[in-house]
């Protein structure tokens, strides 16, 4: 099975040329088919539109992308719903701006960010990451967004810093899913620094080239793609550098079925069902299910010396 | 040879035309193309909360009758039984050939291992049971043994509900409103609760009369 590779990135500049790119070949083929129809036997050859140019570092797509719709009306938002065809309707007015981002703890330079400030002064690229769910169905999305590490980068993390902290905004005006008191709100997520550091994991600020949707976790979200899809928190309002371990929203609610690391791994079943297999939103043939999500060139070596079985 | 005529009660009618709508949505959405995001999970969800409201619905009959001396409906408890099982068995077979393709290594990984799966199967095994036996020539067969074995139906009901909870994450609540109904169709058939509300009605039969 040929992977997606992680280093299928496509900065904004070149997202976008290549679209200019489309367009001209569009001109081009459509002028040809107009000089064609002349008679005239001087017809310049069109690209072929199959070959776009790409990045050096750009494996051919093997896999198809998700449709967007399905992107954008199958959420797990459980501040709105745990119903996930609900949460686009229910998330349809959620203030998404203005919207600041408090990143703090152990850092040298901590600091408030508008998502404005985001968009200024980190370069937003593309990323076709899988998106593995804890509930065995999967997709495949292009994010727009920037490293994590260049953020934290400007922050400086201290030498005591070990771990990141996220939180979802909880605001009991706009989302009534928090009216189900069983959950520990706000909901948080954590990394480890290295994780938080590697290439991979990203702060999402769109998909398919457009503006982040509300039920997407606009304005602002992590997306780890070799981890299940809970870890990568929605609508971040505080990024917190830490010494110790933070919890995280499913582990508080079920230690026994949740851990910290939620590393995808078909050989780890959940307690309750298998994580052998997915079924990719949009195939009707279920996919094996492959370990770190297929990403493992990229990030198995932050686990060496570790137990896989018990990163979960 | 069974000379009674067929006749239906409008409530019978109702009944069967009300059990039916699920299918009928379900083939109208197939024969329509509307699919949604996840059609498996869609359709494997549909069919089996379909068997298990059938299945509660088929379990209040009796407890319907004791509140409301209501007995039209004791007759709706066995095609509510027998419209779950066919809901449950689409539901098995949409797992089974759809959703895993009839690949009997990830079957038996996903299903023979995991107890909500097994649970599962368990309900249907149990409605499969009932369903074969649900004929007068089986209830006379059986004699007093019958209604015995058809108190099974509880243990299905319960079964069910465990197999809906095991199944979602834990704070997603729609599985123990089905707990909770099933619960007090189990409190209304405690002999003494049952005694109660019996003598609450004569009362209330004499007081009206009166």
């Amino acid at each position: 099975m040929i992977k997606i590779k992680s280093s299928e990135i496509t900065s904004k500049a070149e997202y976008l040329s290549r679209r200019d790119f489309l367009k001209t070949a569009g001109i081009v083929t459509a002028g040809a088919a107009l000089l064609a129809a002349c008679g005239t036997d001087e017809v310049p050859a069109a690209p072929p539109t199959q070959s776009l140019p790409t990045d050096q570092k750009t494996a051919p797509l093997s896999e198809e992308l998700t449709p967007e719709d399905s992107v954008l009306n199958y959420n797990n938002y459980y501040e709105f719903t745990t119903d996930k065809e609900r949460v686009a309707g229910l998330a349809k007015d959620f203030k998404s701006s203005p919207w600041t981002v408090e990143v703090s703890g152990l850092v040298n330079n901590p600091k408030t960010y508008g998502i404005e400030d985001f968009l200024g002064s980190f370069t937003i690229e593309e990323r076709i990451y899988r998106m593995r769910c804890v509930e065995a169905w999967s997709m495949v999305i292009p994010w727009n967004g920037f490293t994590l590490a260049s953020l934290l980068n400007e922050v400086e993390p201290t030498s005591d810093a070990k771990f990141v902290r996220f939180e979802t905004l909880a605001d009991p005006d706009q989302m009534p899913g928090l009216v189900n008191k069983l959950y520990p709100w706000p909901y948080q997520e954590g990394l480890r620094l290295d994780e938080a550091m590697n290439d991979l994991t990203i702060l999402s600020t769109g998909l398919y080239g457009e503006t982040l949707a509300n039920q997407n976790g606009a304005p602002i979200r992590l997306v780890v793609p070799w981890k299940y899809g809970f870890k990568s928190i929605k609508s971040i309002i505080k990024i917190e550098l830490t010494a110790e371990q933070p919890s995280n929203f499913w582990q508080d609610i079920a230690p026994n079925e949740y851990g910290f690391y939620a590393n995808v791994n078909p050989a780890v079943d959940h307690p309750r069902w298998s994580q052998a297999t997915e079924r990719r939103i949009g195939e009707l043939k279920r996919r094996e299910t492959l370990y770190l999500n297929g990403y493992a060139d990229e990030v198995a070596h932050l686990y060496e010396g570790l137990d896989p079985n018990k990163l979960y | 040879m069974n000379t009674k005529k067929w006749e239906f009660t409008p409530l019978q009618i109702a009944a069967h035309l009300g059990s039916l709508i699920p299918a009928i949505l379900i083939g109208w959405d197939i024969s329509t193309g509307n699919f949604g995001i996840d059609p498996i999970r869609d359709f494997t969800f549909r069919t089996g909360k379909a068997a298990l409201v059938l299945l509660l619905l088929s379990l209040a009959c009796t407890p319907l009758n004791t509140l409301f001396k209501f007995k039209q409906v004791l007759k709706l408890r066995r095609p509510f039984g027998l419209y779950s099982f066919f809901y449950a068995s689409v539901h098995f077979a949409i797992f089974i050939g759809l959703d895993y393709a009839f690949k009997w290594n990830l079957i038996q990984d996903a299903l023979l291992e995991k107890r909500y799966a097994l649970v599962g199967l368990a309900t249907g095994l149990i409605l499969l049971a009932l369903t074969i036996t649900s004929t007068i020539g089986w209830q006379r067969r059986l004699k007093k043994n019958w209604k015995k074995l058809h108190k099974l139906t509880y243990v299905a009901g319960l079964l069910a509900v465990v197999h809906y909870i095991w199944l979602v994450k834990q704070g997603v609540l729609d599985p123990w409103y089905f707990a909770a109904i099933l619960l007090v169709l189990f409190i209304l058939r405690l002999p003494t609760i049952k005694k109660a509300l019996s003598s609450l009605r004569k009362r209330n039969l004499q007081r009206a009369s009166h």
